[in-house]
């Protein structure tokens, strides 16, 4: 599956979701949609991009807020899928794109790459939804459902090719991608 | 509810903190358990208005608390020393999306410890956040505890610092078991 044709479906469908990006071609990826003030872009703090979500998801309960990462970066944070099943969030879910590779890096064979399955370790955590997609119907199947109301956290695996894209890169400015990114939930730069 | 006096001070500080805490409009705390910070996670777990997030490392709070100020709720992390070294590279997020950070950490590692363990974390627990840029203060009596947490919140909410106050050992007292 193209991750870039993935993350369209995803995005051309968020109905007003609030979008953090975990670091590397995630960002490139969701930047390639289009740039937005609902964007929040990281560019490192690797292992940061599901726990700023649920910071904002616990922030922001009347918005849903979607998470969009790789494997490698949710990796570094393999202790939040337990932090997030436990604060239970209904308006959080985790979008890893995987493919069971460091990317970035030299695309050396990543945990997923070696039989480890986010969505399986979700479920046992208690996320109320899991699953993994492994063509573009069931990415659209996927929009569909992440429109429903949750019970609880979702977290979604999106099996896509290894390889590197051209990159498409947001805006390395912290401060400004916050501030416009409060800026769009309304709150003044302080 | 126990009274502010000013000679209840030196019992009743987590309460205190657990207050100016509250002025402030504080509504998430994140934490990893430690033995000096008994008091004031169990205020604040008891606190419906606030939501309370127990974490696997310490380093999952700072990436909270900066999501929770994108969406404009202002959270505390509360944690031991220890924990401190676990945070370094995620301190990067508030400090360079300069988005407002407030740790309370209880030492260890410094005054009367008993443990070895914790002797190299709790020895550089204040270089090592000065090197990635948070500024620390550290409070040795509760009314300078107090006293400092309660601008040090001011600082970070209305001046967007990343603001760590150290809870010294001597002022906790021996971990008793």
């Amino acid at each position: 599956m193209n991750r870039r044709d993935a993350v369209e479906k995803l995005l051309s469908s968020r109905q007003g979701a609030l979008v953090v990006t975990g670091l590397g071609s995630p960002s490139y990826d969701v930047h390639a949609c289009g740039d937005r003030d609902d964007n929040y872009y990281l560019w490192g703090a690797m292992g940061g991009a599901a726990l700023t979500g649920l910071g904002l998801a616990q922030a922001q309960k009347g918005k849903r807020v979607m998470v969009i990462t790789g494997d490698g970066e949710q990796l570094m944070a393999f202790g939040s899928l337990a932090t997030i099943a436990v604060a239970k969030p209904v308006n959080l879910d985790i979008i890893v794109l995987d493919n069971q590779h460091f990317g970035e890096t030299g695309m050396q064979v990543s945990h997923t790459g070696q039989g480890i399955d986010f969505a399986t370790i979700a479920a046992s955590c208690g996320f109320a939804r899991t699953g993994v997609m492994t063509t573009l119907d069931q990415v659209d199947q996927l929009c569909i459902e992440l429109l429903q109301p949750a019970s609880g956290p979702g977290l979604f695996v999106l099996k896509i090719a290894a390889e590197n894209l051209p990159r498409s890169l947001p805006p390395r400015d912290a401060v400004f991608v916050k501030n416009r990114f409060r800026g769009h939930l309304g709150f003044d730069p302080s | 509810m126990l009274t502010g006096d000013s000679e209840n001070t030196d019992l009743d500080w987590p309460l205190q903190l657990y207050r100016i805490l509250k002025e402030k409009q504080v509504q998430q705390m994140s934490y990893v358990p430690d033995a000096g910070h008994t008091a004031l996670i169990n205020l604040f777990l008891n606190d419906h208005d606030v939501c309370a997030n127990v974490l696997t490392t310490e380093e999952e709070g700072v990436a909270i608390g900066v999501g929770a100020w994108l969406g404009g709720m202002r959270s505390v992390l509360l944690m031991q020393s220890s924990g401190v070294g676990n945070c370094i590279n995620m301190l990067s997020l508030p400090v360079l999306t300069r988005s407002p950070l407030l740790m309370l950490v209880t030492m260890r590692g410094e005054w009367n410890e008993f443990n070895p363990w914790q002797m190299p974390m709790g020895q550089a627990t204040q270089a090592s956040l000065e090197a990635v840029g948070i500024s620390v203060m550290r409070a040795d009596t509760p009314a300078e505890l107090i006293e400092m947490t309660e601008q040090a919140a001011n600082m970070a909410y209305e001046s967007d610092q990343q603001i760590a106050v150290l809870i010294s050992q001597r002022l906790i007292g021996k971990k008793k078991w």
